[in-house]
Formats: structure tokens, sequence, C-alpha cells
């Protein structure tokens, strides 16, 4: 008899090699660990020269977008990625390759129409639920005045 | 004249000969293992090109020419010309082959598309319907990425199952009359055996082997069938692009299905293009051009040199768009047959 979707779903899922997740998870935890790390260190130097709390952190946020966006610039970034996985995609340099890549891609199709209508294809959805989600969050906090 | 046999196969009694083949393909491809194979290898994927999508279309102009040069042709003598390619509107040929001045068969099969021309090609030819026809397809893995995928930078992780789109293009001539010139066996195609679509219900575009491998068989033992022969009757059954996956379920498919043991004499285009060891391709290579730089550089050369006699290529091809996975399709696959068979001179 021939083989069923049912049947066939079966044999395709023995037959496709799983990710290989223990690897991958001890990679991200290295690479998004060090990413951290990074940005600890640059907090440290930052406060250190002065910086108030506050504008270091957001200055460690400017230095980390700033050296992703450089190094998909330059073709290097998506070769650590490779690699690193939710590492680098959780951080905030996932979303500043996110925005940086369809910038870099959609150039050929002109500033307005390419680079300016794709930028926020990959960066988009996280924006609309993170604002969302954000918003609800806001509203609980507001009704019950949890502060 | 065609003529058909069986269910779904077409004789062709006059077997049109390929006069002339080229293939093209970027700087990955000319490092696998057959690289020496390819009539050119451009270091540079843009090809010189503002765009991906016009570096494709380059490559594949350039695979034309380059046929109709080794068969001593110019565009001017041939009658037609099918080609596709994998991009929307299918701009990868017609922007190809736009000043070529020759009358333009567009066609759209996925990666199937070099046995889906190649067939349709033979038939006219065949039929005396035309003289010369070429058959080309091209594809490219930036252009395939940006319009299925993710940006070329995006930093992400692909599994296992994941295939790379060739960056290849690939011509071959055909011509209702054999050269008397040659002293090397010249390759005919002998029959052609289009395939239905068939849909087992997997989804995962990543997974495209899996999709396409029902294809396959179907297509295969409906040839062998209508045909009456076995697979040990041929030097090599070609599939497409199945990659790793596709490949073993094609075995077990062909082997539950319909009794039939495909091993001795398989080969996949997909798994001949990139050394999977060495080269970042997981499962292996897909992509129209996949399967035309194989044929049209690797092996038609061998049955030109004689090592090869009967080879059944089998160009599978995943029928869905990037709106169809969205919207949770499952993907159509379709895969096209054409035995090449080379014969002395």
């Amino acid at each position: 008899m021939a083989t069923g979707k049912q049947e066939y779903t079966k044999m395709a899922e023995k037959a496709s090699p799983p990710s290989p997740k223990l690897k991958d998870t001890v990679k991200a935890f290295l690479f998004g660990g060090a990413i951290c790390t990074l940005g600890q260190a640059l907090y440290a130097l930052y406060t250190n020269y002065g910086a108030s709390a506050d504008g270091a952190k957001t200055a460690v946020s400017v230095t980390l977008v700033l050296l992703t966006a450089v190094l998909t610039g330059i073709g290097v970034f998506d070769k650590i990625a490779k690699h690193a996985g939710a590492g680098t995609i959780v951080p905030i340099t996932g979303f500043a390759n996110s925005v940086v890549s369809p910038a870099m891609e959609f150039r050929a199709e002109g500033h307005i129409l390419g680079t300016g209508a794709k930028l926020f294809t990959i960066a988009g959805p996280v924006i609309v639920y993170g604002c969302a989600t954000a918003s609800v969050y806001g509203l609980i906090v507001y009704l019950f005045g949890l502060y | 004249m065609p003529k058909r046999i069986g269910t779904r196969t077409v004789l062709l009694e006059n077997k049109p000969t390929v006069i002339g083949h080229a293939a093209v393909v970027g700087q990955t491809e000319g490092e696998g293992p057959l690289g020496k194979e390819f009539d050119r290898v451009h270091q540079d994927d843009t090809v010189g090109k503002a765009s991906f999508e016009q570096a494709e279309s380059a490559m594949q102009r350039e695979a034309i020419v380059c046929a109709l040069e080794k068969a001593g042709k110019t565009p001017a003598d041939a009658d037609f010309i099918l080609s596709g390619d994998l991009l929307a509107q299918c701009i990868g040929s017609a922007f190809g082959v736009r000043d070529l001045g020759i009358p333009f068969l567009g066609l759209y099969g996925a990666c199937s598309t070099m046995a889906l021309s190649l067939g349709l090609a033979s038939v006219l030819v065949d039929s005396g319907a035309a003289n010369l026809a070429v058959a080309a397809t091209s594809s490219h893995f930036a252009s395939a990425e940006r319009q299925f995928r993710q940006p070329l930078e995006y930093g992400g992780q692909r599994p296992p199952t994941a295939q790379r789109t060739a960056t290849a293009a690939g011509a071959t001539v055909l011509s209702d009359t054999t050269p008397q010139t040659s002293a090397k066996p010249t390759a005919h195609i002998a029959a052609v055996t289009f395939g239905k679509i068939v849909d087992l219900g997997i989804k995962d575009a990543n997974n495209m082997g899996a999709a396409m491998a029902p294809a396959a068989a179907d297509t295969i033992a409906a040839f062998l069938k209508d045909t009456n022969t076995k697979p040990t009757d041929y030097d090599l059954i070609l599939t497409g692009d199945l990659g790793t996956v596709g490949t073993t379920l094609l075995f077990e498919l062909l082997e539950k299905d319909y009794g039939i043991d495909l091993r001795a004499v398989h080969s996949d285009c997909g798994l001949l293009i990139y050394d999977r060891e060495k080269q970042d391709v997981h499962a292996g290579g897909s992509g129209c051009g996949c399967a035309a730089s194989i044929l049209n550089g690797h092996i038609l050369n061998r049955m030109e040199q004689g090592e090869l006699k009967k080879v059944l290529l089998t160009a599978t091809g995943a029928l869905m768009s990037l709106t169809s996975s969205l919207q949770g399709e499952s993907i159509p696959s379709v895969a096209h047959a054409v035995l090449i068979t080379a014969e002395n001179a």
C-alpha cells in the first residue's frame, strides 16, 4: 500500500537529524555570557570615567549596538552567530543585527522602498509585541498600584 | 515523433542530440569536489553586477551563450529557449535571455527546472517543431536567500536538514541532427517522464529533501514501469537535489511502496556539488542550478568520454512559496525524469 501522510511524517522525522541541542545550548551560554561580561566590563569602564549609572547603561547598549553594526557590515557577525545562536540573538546584539542586515540587503531596491520599507522586517514583530507587552504590564502596574 | 508509452512516459524516436552544454558556477560551488568540471567559476558572486538578481541573470545568459558557442552555434540559430528559475516571475531567466532574440518559453518547476526544460525542449525537437532548442536554468544562493529566507548578513542558525541553494547556471543545446565530425560519443535524449504533483504533508521549508522525495519516488517508479526496466539497466539514476535526508527517504519509499532498490545506481546532485564535510552546507545543495550545473558540467562530460551510457536524470522541485509556507500549507513537489543515452558516432 502506498505510504500515507501520517506514516510519511514519521519516516521523515526519523530520517531528519535533530539540531545538536546540548552543543547549541553550551555555545549559546558561552557566547551570550561573553557578551554580557563584555557589557559589564564596559559598564565598569564608563562608570570609572565618571559616567552616572543610567548614563553608563545607555553607553553600554550603544557600544554593543555599534560593535554589532560594524561586525554585520564587514560580514563577520553572521559567522559568529552561526555558532552562538541564541547567545547573539537574545542580547541587544541580535536586535542590532536584525536591523542592520536588512538595511544592507535591501539597498538594491532603493533607500525608500528598499532599506526604508524593509528595515524592520525582522525586528518589527519584536517591537510590536514588545510595545504591546509593555503596555499591558504598565496597565497592570497602574491599576494595582504596585509601586 | 514523440510516442507515448505506458501511463506517463514519452519516447523520443529521433533522440534529439546534445550538441553543446555549459555550466557556470559561483565561488563555493567552484571550491566543491567537481569545481574543475564547470566551464566558468566566478570568484565574485555578484559577477560585477549591482544586485544578486542581475548576477543570476548574467550567469544564466553566460551559460546559454557558452553552450551555444561550444556547439558552434549563435543565438540566432536557436528556435526556442526554455528556461526558468526560482525568483518571483522568473526574472532570472527573462532578464537573462532578453537580448538574445530567441523565442522564449519561461518555465517554473522550482529545482526540477533543468529536467522540465530539457524534457520539453527535447519533445519540441523530436516532434519537428524545432531544429535547435536550448534548455537552461539558474539559481543563486544570495537571490534565493533574500526571497525565501533572511538577509545574507542576518545572524541565524540553520537546521541540519537545510540545504544550500547553489549559485549556478546550466544550459543544454539540443539539435535534430548529430554532428558527423565528432569521434566522441554523443549524448541523446531518449525518453521523458513528466511528473505529477505529490504532497505527503511536509510543511518544513527547511527540509525540502523530505518534501521532494515522494515526488522523485513516484516519477522514477512510473518511468521504470512504463519502460519495463529495472534500476540496474541504467548506469546512473541521478536525482536533482534531495540531499542526505531526501535520499534516505527516496530509498525507503521506493523499497516500501514499489519494491525497487535504487542504492546501487543512485546519486544525487545535491550530494555531489559540495563537500559536506568541509563546506558548511548541512544536508547538501539545492536550487535549479544544482542539477543544471552537475548535468551540464559533470554528467554530460562523463557521457561524452564514454564513462556513462544510460543516465536517468530526475530533478525534483518543491513548489511552495514564502506566502504558502507562512499560511501553513504543506509543500507540493514534482519530479521530472529525462533519459539520456550516450551513443558512439
